[in-house]
């Protein structure tokens, strides 16, 4: 009687999660003028059930034995992958063979590309049918970028077709789109915020040999915030632009933490000064670590490769235009009540130590990954 | 003592332009110095350099008996993908090989073994592949669609009881109790008295009357002398859930540790006694006991929390792949490990919000008391009482006695908005 070993189970044990991942894989596929790029990630062990890659069968695959595959596992997965475009299939051909880990273990990425001709259809159809007919719970997790927009979709054999738009929106739409995102990101990005605001805080001031006192003209002011707000966007593009366009990579926990900890410089500047005339080499100097900030933004929104410029200069004029709103609401303000002793004291003092305070809590969050607030 | 970047900050010199930019160049150089060395651990697609390094290691080692038996079944299906019997040997072995090591893929092949009848209206199905397909429907939390099997299996053959105490344990996650209860009986005049009585005491336990059940279940199992080892084990683990229904702790402890010594890798038995240490403190014997499983999937939140309470430095690289893990299933929007993310995200992330979020959306799907637990645990945390109501209600309802539920309850109740 084999009844036993199933009652053994009963309802207990669907009571605890299951944090075993089943079966995926990864399909990321990028719209371009001429063609279709394409990253396939495969599960190693998905594809030992499906072809079996452990050739001497020591329990173990190596870097040679999949090698071997290569061909065999271009031919087997692209014959279950299926693009067409107008009815026409394209023709798709593996270029690289790499690997790549993800939370369960090694993966096969294949990278590849598809011709679809030169039609001019507004979609894509696209037909997966990878390991189904192995393991029914297999889904592939397909990302499909095109004109800098990103969609998300899960395919399964009950549903395993999908129809990629390839919506050619205007450059001036996707101009705007762009800066959208980058007034949006300075408005949401309260670290940016507050590192402007630490150093426009003493614009309104001069430092004498007693300390801290009010500009008589607006002019002086003025054109302290000008140098400052200009130095911190050059700075800002500057690493933007290198980052989103891959000439350099920080990972983001250093240029998270960093952005932090110039905040707290920034903010603890106005306590015990330090720098004061040439607070604009300041604005430059942690500028460029911000930029990395942003640039981590604009790589999560997806740049459009056949538009790289127009989305950056649009980001970028997005986080001007966002940051000149904060400076025309708050240097007129500051300027107004510069000699009170609400701004003295409460605003330019006691802001700064609240601003000092809330950026040592962000760099010990980001640094050492904590959770403190 | 002051930090280093205090200092440094303040030994530059008054304010002069050189010494900004000095200052600047040197907050420069130090950024730059930990940004390198932080910079390799990127994650990005590389190739080997060389032939010989080994990228994964495979469950299944040479010459392992389970895989050479699972080898000849699957010749013996593949010859004839129509013969339901060869399929269903098929399926219940890697049926049970997903339960022995937690590993999911196992259900995806089994579910492959009874692809023919995917798509066949169930009436025309073979009673026992209805059942099988049930258990891979319920090991994915698609209750509704196992029970619909369920029922067209019973149709087909009303005493089926394999039908009927899967009915019963999926009627009670899904909190179907007065269905429960007339499964239990049907069990019951199948003759299958020790499986009836642990259903009904389960039931029972969970409706308020924990102690009475305990005593009938216990007195059912020493009067079974002939018990199946599985069904004995199975009795066992109940009595240790129920006993802790109402705070029997120590019963509770023997009875999974008599389970334990039937079957030391019994993973469920293996998660709910280190639940039951780690809610008594017990770290140093949670992770005594769960250390050899360190591969386990199941068990690797809990093994997690134990190092974690315990200061070891384990627990941050365990937490790091349980962070990828969710992180992973999360793109294949699927709600199956709500209950652990929920866990997860309320003591490592310290994440009430979400972890209330996880645990409803979990609650929504299974009614265990397990399930209730992180939904009050997370509502204390987020400070919101009102989202915890549904469990709140179906405490009321069922009169469940648990004291640990209880007792997050009145912490509930004190809680301001």
């Amino acid at each position: 009687m084999r009844l036993a070993a199933f009652f053994v189970v009963w309802a207990l044990f669907a009571s605890f999660a299951h944090a075993h991942k089943p079966s995926d894989s990864y399909l990321s596929l990028q719209f371009r003028e001429d063609r279709i790029v394409g990253r396939w990630d495969i599960a190693l062990r998905d594809l030992e059930h499906a072809l079996g890659i452990d050739a001497n069968g020591d329990g173990e695959i190596t870097w040679g034995e999949l090698r071997a595959q290569h061909q065999a596992i271009a031919e087997y997965a692209l014959v279950r992958l299926t693009l067409r475009q107008g009815g026409r299939r394209c023709t798709t051909v593996v270029r690289d063979q790499l690997v790549d880990t993800h939370s369960d273990g090694a993966y096969a990425v294949l990278k590849f590309e598809a011709d679809c001709g030169n039609a001019t259809a507004d979609a894509i159809e696209l037909d997966y049918r990878l390991l189904f007919d192995l393991d029914p719970s297999h889904r592939g997790l397909l990302s499909w970028q095109a004109h800098g927009r990103t969609v998300t979709a899960v395919l399964g054999p009950d549903d395993p077709t999908r129809r990629l738009e390839i919506q050619a929106i205007s450059r001036l739409q996707q101009f705007t789109d762009y800066g959208k995102e980058g007034v949006w990101h300075i408005w949401i990005g309260i670290d940016h915020i507050l590192f402007l605001l630490s150093l426009l805080l003493p614009a309104v001031f001069v430092r004498g040999a007693r300390g801290w006192t009010s500009v008589h003209r607006f002019a002086p002011a003025f054109w302290d915030v000008l140098k400052i707000v200009t130095a911190f966007t050059v700075a800002h593009s500057i690493t933007l632009s290198l980052a989103a366009l891959s000439i350099i990579s920080l990972p983001t926990r250093i240029t998270e933490t960093a952005i932090a900890f110039s905040v707290l410089l920034a903010a603890l500047n106005n306590i015990w000064p330090l720098v004061h005339e040439r607070r604009w080499l300041v604005a430059f100097g942690f500028g460029l670590i911000h930029g990395f900030g942003f640039a981590s933004v604009l790589t999560d929104l997806g740049l459009p490769q056949d538009a790289l410029l127009l989305a950056l200069v649009g980001f970028n004029l997005g986080v001007e235009a966002g940051q000149l709103c904060i400076v025309a609401a708050f240097l007129p303000l500051a300027y107004l009540i510069r000699e009170t002793w609400v701004y003295r004291r409460v605003v330019f003092y006691a802001g700064s130590a609240v601003i000092a305070c809330f950026a040592l809590v962000w760099m010990l969050e980001r640094g050492l990954d904590l959770q403190l607030l | 003592m002051r930090p280093w970047f205090f200092l440094n900050w303040h030994i530059a010199p008054d304010a002069s332009g050189v010494s900004d930019s000095l200052t600047i160049a040197r907050y420069g150089a130090v950024l730059a110095a930990v940004a390198c060395l932080t910079a390799p651990g990127w994650a990005a697609p590389y190739r080997p350099s060389d032939d010989s390094v080994v990228l994964e290691r495979l469950p299944a080692r040479p010459g392992d008996p389970v895989q050479r038996d699972l080898q000849r079944l699957r010749g013996l299906q593949r010859a004839n993908p129509n013969d339901a019997a060869a399929a269903l040997d098929l399926a219940r072995s890697y049926f049970n090989l997903a339960l022995d090591t937690g590993d999911a893929r196992y259900v995806g092949y089994a579910e492959a073994a009874l692809a023919a009848w995917r798509t066949s209206p169930p009436a025309a199905v073979p009673a026992d592949i209805l059942v099988m397909r049930a258990q891979l429907l319920q090991y994915r939390h698609a209750f509704e669609d196992a029970l619909v099997l369920l029922n067209a299996a019973l149709a087909q053959d009303p005493g089926h009881s394999r039908a009927l105490s899967w009915r019963a344990a999926v009627g009670m996650v899904t909190a179907r109790y007065d269905a429960v209860a007339k499964d239990c009986d049907q069990l019951r005049t199948l003759g299958e008295h020790l499986l009836a009585a642990g259903c009904r005491a389960y039931l029972d336990a969970t409706l308020g009357r924990a102690r009475p059940a305990y005593e009938k279940l216990s007195a059912e199992l020493a009067a079974t002398t002939d018990a199946r080892p599985t069904l004995r084990l199975w009795t066992l683990t109940l009595l240790a859930e129920i006993a802790r229904r109402f705070g029997d702790a120590a019963s509770a402890e023997r009875h999974y540790r008599a389970a334990l010594a039937m079957d030391s890798s019994d993973q469920y038995v293996l998660a709910a006694l280190a639940e039951l240490l780690s809610q008594q403190g017990r770290w140093h014997e949670v992770a005594t006991l769960l250390r050899p499983w360190d591969r386990s999937d199941v068990l690797l939140l809990s093994l997690a929390r134990a190092e974690r309470a315990l200061g070891r430095p384990e627990a941050n690289t365990r937490a790091q792949a349980l962070r990828a893990r969710f992180a992973d299933s999360a793109l294949r929007k699927e709600t199956t490990n709500a209950q652990d993310e929920a866990w997860f995200r309320l003591e490592f992330e310290g994440d009430a919000k979400a972890a209330l979020r996880l645990a409803l959306a979990n609650w929504a799907v299974q009614k265990e008391p397990r399930d209730a637990e992180i939904v009050l645990l997370a509502a204390v945390a987020a400070r919101e009482s009102a989202s915890a109501k549904p469990v709140l209600d179906w405490m009321a309802q069922t009169g469940i006695e648990d004291p640990h539920l209880r007792d997050l309850a009145s912490r509930l109740a004190q809680v301001k908005p």
